[in-house]
């Protein structure tokens, strides 16, 4: 009975910078409405197949542990696979250009008709409209994260001090964080598994 | 073109707090672009911040409309640059190291620990936005409108913001 040929696991196809670049950019101009994550899933694994979907997946827990948005880091993360660094530089620069050119002109518009009373009592509405979304968001997220009563307490923590204590962000992300960190320290009691821990990836 | 530098240190400092999101960053923002370096108005970072959930890509972009408003031009490209460089070259190289932090055992501790208090910053930056945007009955039944569809349709996000535009522009003229 002769043995299979030992195949290497599928390894990121080869992709040409300028491929790389129009790609991302392509993302970085149709991800509407948040979730960039979905739609670079789409295109690096299902439409490209640059990467499978383990690749994914490990490129996305690097990205939630660090500063730093998942849109952006994924972008560098992923193009830095496909084409060392020069696949990372224009993978984040296709990913931001688009919103980069939306927002500057935004601020050039508001700065020209900002106090236009119409425009004013529009932004109020889509200022209301984004709380909205945000809560939406961030509510179906952490129904998700509290795991027990520690993540729990952590969350409201973290609230308080930030809103009735006015304590700064670092602070609160040092301090809590290491708590955080301390309480899941390597050899205490394993009660989660890291891939509960992937709650962030449907964020940007 | 005074302020470039200031600028510059203000949004690099910034884009180290978006653990999770760029929502954990934004009562920090508020203080240092408002309270501390007067640049503009609560309401006014309040518009930024809100038109930027309609741009496409990475939903921080706001800070290149908040770096035009500071500085022009100038600003706009300071602002984007501080906020997303710095991190990116973080990424990058921690990609490069990645195979080695993989068995890493603090990685899944750090990874656990941080994502409640991840959770806690942007509530609270959401209770933040929400203190200035939600100032009268329509606004907060708008809000609680937009959440609800969220939660329960699947409706793009984008047109619900657009809807609060035309909702706002009927209903919340002074």
């Amino acid at each position: 009975m002769s043995t299979a040929p030992v195949v290497p696991a599928p390894t990121s196809k080869k992709a040409s910078v300028l491929d790389i670049f129009v790609t991302f950019l392509i993302i970085g101009a149709t991800s509407f409405g948040g979730g960039v994550v979905a739609y670079l899933r789409s295109a690096l694994v299902t439409k490209k197949q640059w990467l499978d979907d383990s690749n994914f997946l490990e490129l996305m827990s690097i990205s939630n542990t660090l500063p730093g948005l998942n849109a952006t880091n994924m972008s560098i993360l992923a193009g830095n696979r496909l084409r060392g660094w020069s696949g990372a530089l224009v993978a984040m620069l296709g990913m931001c250009l688009p919103g980069f050119a939306f927002m500057t002109a935004a601020g050039v518009l508001y700065g020209a008709r900002g106090d236009n009373p119409l425009i004013t009592a529009a932004l109020k509405g889509v200022a209301a409209a984004a709380v909205g979304l945000i809560a939406a968001t961030w509510y179906q997220l952490g129904r998700k994260s509290v795991r027990d009563a520690f993540d729990a307490f952590v969350i409201l923590i973290a609230v308080l001090a930030i809103v009735e204590f006015k304590l700064s962000v670092p602070i609160v992300l040092l301090g809590v964080g290491a708590i955080g960190i301390f309480h899941h320290r390597p050899g205490a009691a394993k009660t989660h598994t890291i891939g509960e821990g992937k709650w962030i990836s449907s964020l940007q | 073109m005074d302020q470039l530098p200031a600028v510059a240190r203000v949004f690099a400092y910034l884009s180290l707090l978006t653990i999770g999101g760029g929502m954990a960053a934004f009562p920090e923002m508020k203080n240092l672009v408002v309270d501390v370096h007067h640049w503009m108005t609560f309401p006014q970072l309040i518009h930024l911040y809100s038109v930027g959930q309609l741009a496409p890509g990475p939903n921080m972009m706001m800070v290149a409309a908040l770096g035009e408003r500071i500085s022009g031009l100038p600003g706009a490209f300071i602002a984007a640059a501080a906020f997303f460089i710095p991190t990116g070259i973080l990424t990058f190289v921690v990609g490069k190291v990645w195979d080695k932090l993989k068995n890493w055992p603090w990685r899944t501790s750090i990874q656990l620990g941080l994502a409640p208090v991840a959770v806690g910053l942007a509530v609270a930056g959401t209770i933040s936005l929400g203190k200035g945007a939600i100032q009268d009955w329509i606004t907060a039944g708008l809000a609680l409108i937009v959440f609800f569809a969220t939660l329960k349709t699947k409706i793009n996000p984008a047109l619900l913001i657009l809807g609060g535009a035309v909702v706002g522009a009927i209903a919340l003229r002074v």
